[in-house]
């Protein structure tokens, strides 16, 4: 028996290949929870809008209500499922202490970030593509700029997945961690046009939900697919960039201080 | 010597040893935890370091792993600092950590390939194949963690600790709760990983495995180290040794003039005990015991432990719920 590293070579990418390897099996081990249910729950939010309520309403001239709620369900889905991969996992891992298997490897801190990252925009991204196969049977879309539509939706996934980690670190427990979901996420996104457009909303709730950071990747993404909006290309793109930007700063600086992480 | 040549046999012996920390401190929220510690592992040695619970171990270790961060002070492994250089000097570490750590997701097999990974090493199957048999663990590697007894999750921690090949192996606690016939089967096989270049720091409640077990000894108490030596030499200077002298006459009372050495009498008169302070020889109570007339049959000495080195210098009272000795 042998035990001795010289002779083995280091390869500086393996660490970021294998924790993203390992993300990405951890999701699809539990794909029941972590990828049917938000496909399940998409199906029925679009059965009820895209074939049975939505056929009495009509909140923007020339599409049908399908049309208008589908690209909101799929951003949705991208969204909460990016926040609830990077969230519980970190989460997870700090609870149950198998962080520290982690913290002594040489897994540097972008690695870190970066193959939490992708894994969890990858979960996002499949469970919007899911959705969206799915609403072919509902309505067809025109996707007017599927480039941008997919560029914003890529930049939803990436932001969310920013804010799961910044959420994972500070939450103390699971229910602080729910909060954040249930009490942020999820009014955001049901108030930020979703479901209608924000430009039917009588004053002062119209002009309000221009703060709502939400409303530029959700109507972005409509923007694109049906080449209508509430807003210009140029302000929802600036914005969502921004705060990606903003917030991948803000777990980067998390985790390259190991705050919270390392003792 | 010119600067250069001193600068390189510098790094040079520095990078002879396995393990240096100078000056290392932590303090959690104002509380000191750990108040200044130097000390050097050479490579190739079994390091034992030792202290009552709180003392300061843990919070050493994890710095040394990199779980927690210095205060101030340095830490280098092999030459290399484990904080600037920390990819290179954690590619040369393996850690047991004391808490067990569980993961449900991957089976033991699947955990040890992915272990190796995070490491920067490609998997090696003949390594991987040889740790599990060494450790016991070829009729469980499709099991997920929560399903293993807990001495085999020890064995795991312990195979997926030298998965990297790492050139220190760190086991903090790795026998706690571990029953005696698997205690000895993980000394026998650390001794082994030694015996091939491994160098081994280890923390352990158990002193008499820690006397067989480790080349050097440090003790660690509030904070602070309070010994450091070779196993046998630290024994041999701070503990007592007892003699017993078989008597040819059984005695009534203890002689006069041997108070100093706490006197006892036993089995009927016929056995005088006496504690020899550390440094202490007995041949000039044997001289005073047979110019008083006193016939002795025979002589026994009997040198105390380490847990008796440890109870001296933690000035702990007995031990303490049997925490610091054998359970």
């Amino acid at each position: 028996m042998v035990a001795t590293s010289q002779d083995h070579k280091y390869y500086p990418w393996l660490p970021f290949v294998t924790l993203l390897r390992k993300e990405i099996l951890r999701f699809w081990r539990v794909s029941t929870q972590t990828l049917l249910t938000p496909i399940v729950t998409a199906s029925l939010y679009l059965f009820v809008f895209g074939a049975t309520l939505g056929e009495r309403l009509n909140v923007l001239e020339g599409f049908s209500y399908a049309q208008f709620v589908i690209p909101g369900l799929i951003i949705m889905g991208v969204i909460n499922n990016t926040f609830a991969n990077t969230s519980s996992s970190l989460f997870m891992s700090r609870y149950l202490g198998g962080i520290v298997d982690l913290l002594v490897t040489p897994v540097s801190p972008p690695q870190f970030i970066m193959a939490y990252t992708l894994a969890a925009m990858l979960r996002g991204l499949a469970v919007g593509t899911v959705v969206w196969l799915i609403s072919t049977l509902f309505a067809v879309l025109p996707w007017e700029s599927p480039l941008l539509a997919i560029l914003m939706a890529v930049l939803a996934s990436f932001l969310f997945a920013q804010f799961g980690l910044i959420a994972a670190i500070y939450a103390h427990n699971f229910d602080t961690l729910s909060m954040y979901s249930n009490f942020l996420i999820l009014p955001l996104v049901y108030l930020g046009g979703v479901f209608y457009p924000i430009s039917i909303l009588p004053d002062p709730w119209g002009t309000l939900s221009y703060l709502n950071p939400l409303f530029y990747l959700i109507d972005g993404f409509r923007h694109a697919i049906i080449g209508v909006g509430d807003t210009s290309y140029l302000l929802a793109f600036g914005v969502s960039s921004a705060i990606a930007a903003s917030l991948f700063a803000w777990a980067a600086w998390l985790i390259g201080k190991g705050y919270r992480l390392r003792a | 010597m010119n600067g250069l040549v001193r600068l390189k046999l510098w790094l040079y012996i520095r990078a002879m040893n396995a393990l240096v920390i100078e000056n290392l401190h932590k303090s959690f929220a104002g509380i000191p935890a750990v108040k200044g510690i130097d000390f050097t592992i050479n490579q190739g040695e079994i390091f034992g370091l030792l202290g009552p619970n709180g003392a300061g171990k843990s919070t050493t270790i994890n710095m040394i792993a990199g779980v927690v961060r210095p205060g101030s002070g340095r830490i280098s492994a092999f030459g290399y600092d484990n904080q600037r250089d920390y990819r290179h000097t954690r590619r040369m570490l393996g850690v047991v950590h004391q808490e067990i750590v569980i993961d449900n997701f991957f089976t033991v097999d699947q955990a040890l390939q992915l272990h190796a990974g995070y490491y920067g090493v490609k998997d090696d199957p003949a390594w991987r194949q040889l740790l599990i048999e060494r450790l016991g663990l070829q009729n469980h590697l499709d099991k997920v963690m929560l399903k293993l007894s807990g001495g085999l999750k020890r064995r795991f921690m312990i195979a997926k600790a030298l998965i990297h090949r790492p050139q220190l192996l760190i086991l903090d606690e790795p026998t706690a709760g571990v029953d005696v016939e698997l205690r000895h089967g993980l000394w026998e096989f650390a001794r082994e990983i030694n015996r091939q270049g491994t160098t081994i720091l280890l923390t352990t409640h158990y002193l008499e495995e820690a006397e067989e077990m480790c080349d050097r000894i440090a003790i660690m108490n509030h904070g602070e180290l309070i010994a450091l030596e070779e196993t046998q030499k630290l024994i041999r200077r701070l503990s007592n040794r007892r003699l017993s002298l078989w008597l040819e006459q059984p005695l009534l009372e203890v002689p006069v003039g041997l108070e100093r050495f706490l006197p006892r009498l036993k089995e009927d008169g016929s056995l005088l005990q006496l504690n020899l302070p550390a440094g202490e020889g007995a041949g000039h109570i044997l001289v005073q015991l047979a110019e008083s007339g006193l016939k002795i049959r025979d002589i026994e000495t009997e040198q105390s432990g380490l847990e008796e080195v440890f109870i001296h210098l933690t000035g702990m009272k007995g031990v303490d719920g049997g925490n610091q000795s054998r359970p």
